[in-house]
């Protein structure tokens, strides 16, 4: 086991430096930099040769790749330069919205698992039934609406005509983290309950599932203590592959809802073309994409000991 | 075999198979109504979409105006078809664009193997290995506002998919033995490609373009919807959500109809990628 976190771990390296180089190269190709961005704002006019000597000092006219590790050396001590518009720093301020959308997200999580294990493996139990049409319908029609028009929906009804919840999310607390998180439950507990509903059903067709029954097993018994267990894994997986939608998806809801996080900074940041801004955004968010991927791979090693037994030797 | 399931005898199976026919039959003729309706858009709408008249801005839904007016006064309907042309058109050349590079890329990777096949398979690595969303995010922002850069956008992270199912679809049938028949018949590898190759694989990217239309529709007015895609007056339903979203308290249908435009339009093509998947495929069908 510690062998293979170790090689995970290692692995992660190389998928690392692309994401920085990609992020790197993404600034660069934007044609747009610290310098020209500096006079732009001021709206001064400057000759050439002002530009090229405070490019020099800023070690700009260096070949890209040196550019790049130095960018990269001040990277790994946390520098990821000042913001266009606000002269902040990048990093400091991405950090401070961090918890903003970590919450969010949680939140979002937590209710697609209790929205859609439970409603996908009725599904898959009442397989063809009334319960299981209603269940898959719903499933169906929530896979077709947009987010930001699931969120201007559950708005309109909850804040302007039913004022329970308000049309901004102005603190952290529950009823503000509720419709945004809510919206983004209802798109990913609808493609969600679908694979849960399959993986149950996968399950529920295995010869061990009749030879219980024809032992006079109870159903709910060998529910519980068999094809639950065994279809957990799966589920799991399966639910983390969506982080990386939920991750993308913060950006439209935050903005919709001006949930003071992540999202809302990049939108910002992509609409008054903050370029240091957006790449912190991008490095950041595959970064924890990948890290969540390297968490279930890790996790499912500890819940399947199938995987673990047979992973160790190889 | 769960106890609920009935026996398929002949007859019941028969029946099954009329009735996949039916359904395709219908969804296939609910969607070229929608796309008749894409494509005269400009003769369907009653008024011109673009026309201001600030006089009677902001009515609610009434006879003359089925969906209302805007802000400007322009016909809500009108705007909301000719968005739909503008929305759905960019959608289907954006899955036309991906299927087609990436069903090329994955097809020349599985059959060529080797260098190749290393690189592009590694630049999928990559473009998996990213949220999609936010990468799509980075992109429209790098390449700045625009419907084509949305798609464009839309496109890089998107193709990766068709790649992998084209190449592992031409792996299956590389080893067999008409392959090596028709090899030995002098065939050319481009005659094997486009003979044998590329026809068994159309089944799985077929269904996978048509069930990528709902999402790439969804995805691509959300883009505009953030100002990353179609930039106003330009009618198209994200950027028309996006502009009428201080006016939800009083106004509610200058949002309401293009979102269940969408909605609708959605609904469709997700219904016929599911038939579609369900005709060529019973077994992996949802209803199993």
């Amino acid at each position: 086991m510690k062998k293979y976190i170790l090689r995970r771990l290692l692995q992660l390296i190389p998928i690392l430096l692309v994401i920085t180089f990609l992020s790197f190269g993404m600034m660069r190709l934007a044609g747009s930099d610290a310098v020209l961005q500096k006079m732009e704002n001021t709206g001064m006019v400057v000759s050439q040769e002002v530009l090229d000597s405070a490019r020099a000092e800023l070690g700009l006219d260096k070949p890209f790749l040196t550019q790049y590790f130095v960018w990269l050396g001040n990277l790994l001590r946390g520098d990821m330069g000042t913001s266009y518009i606000s002269g902040q720093e990048v990093f400091g301020t991405f950090l401070s919205k961090l918890p903003a959308t970590l919450l969010l997200t949680a939140v979002s999580i937590l209710l697609t698992i209790v929205i859609s294990i439970p409603l996908g493996v009725l599904a898959a139990v009442k397989q063809n039934r009334f319960t299981d049409y209603l269940i898959r319908t719903a499933s169906f029609l929530g896979n077709s609406m947009p987010n930001f028009f699931v969120a201007l929906l559950l708005m309109y009804f909850f804040s302007i005509r039913l004022k329970v919840f308000p049309v901004i999310a102005s603190d952290m607390s529950l009823s503000s983290v509720a419709l945004p998180s809510f919206t983004l439950a209802v798109a990913m507990s609808a493609k969600y309950l679908r694979q849960v509903r399959a993986t149950v059903l996968d399950e529920l067709s295995k010869e061990y599932v009749t030879g219980a029954r024809s032992r006079g097993i109870k159903f709910s018994v060998t529910m519980t203590k068999s094809v639950l267990r065994a279809s957990l894994v799966t589920i799991l997986t399966l639910l983390t592959l969506s982080i990386g939608n939920l991750l993308g998806g913060t950006a439209i809801v935050e903005s919709i809802f001006l949930w003071d996080g992540v999202g809302k900074l990049a939108v910002d940041a992509i609409n008054m073309r903050d370029y240091p801004m957006i790449q912190a955004y991008v490095m950041w968010m595959a970064i924890i994409y990948v890290c969540v991927n390297l968490i279930t791979d890790l996790s499912y090693r500890v819940l399947d000991p199938r995987i673990r037994l047979g992973g160790d030797k190889a | 075999m769960s106890a609920n399931e009935k026996k398929p005898t002949v007859r019941r199976q028969k029946i099954r198979k009329s009735h996949r026919k039916a359904r395709l039959l219908f969804f296939l003729i609910l969607t070229a109504a929608l796309l008749l309706v894409v494509i005269f858009a400009q003769q369907i709408c009653p008024y011109d979409p673009n026309i201001q008249d600030t006089g009677i801005s902001l009515q609610p839904p009434s006879l003359e105006h089925p969906a209302g007016t805007d802000r400007f006064g322009r016909d809500m309907l009108s705007r909301i078809i000719v968005g739909l042309q503008t929305s759905i058109l960019s959608t289907l050349a954006l899955v036309a664009v991906i299927t087609v590079v990436g069903t090329a890329a994955g097809i020349l990777c599985g059959y060529y193997g080797g260098i190749l096949d290393s690189i592009v398979m590694r630049i999928s690595d990559v473009c998996l290995a990213f949220p999609g969303l936010v990468f799509a995010l980075a992109i429209a922002a790098l390449l700045g506002g625009g419907l084509s850069n949305a798609v464009i956008a839309l496109a890089v992270i998107s193709w990766p998919k068709y790649a992998r199912i084209a190449r592992s679809q031409t792996l299956a049938v590389k080893g067999m033995d008409y392959i090596s028949a028709a090899r030995l018949a002098g065939g050319s590898s481009w005659q094997i490609i486009f003979r044998h190759v590329l026809p068994n694989s159309v089944g799985p990217i077929l269904v996978t373009s048509m069930l990528d239309i709902g999402t790439m529709l969804m995805e691509l007015a959300g883009l505009s919807f953030l100002g990353l895609g179609a930039q106003p007056p330009t009618a198209e339903l994200g950027n028309m959500m996006s502009g009428g979203r201080s006016m939800l308290q009083t106004y509610p249908w200058v949002i309401l109809g293009p979102g269940i435009a969408i909605f609708i339009a959605v609904v469709i093509f997700n219904l016929l990628g599911d038939t579609i998947r369900d005709y060529l495929d019973p077994k992996n069908s949802q209803r199993k």
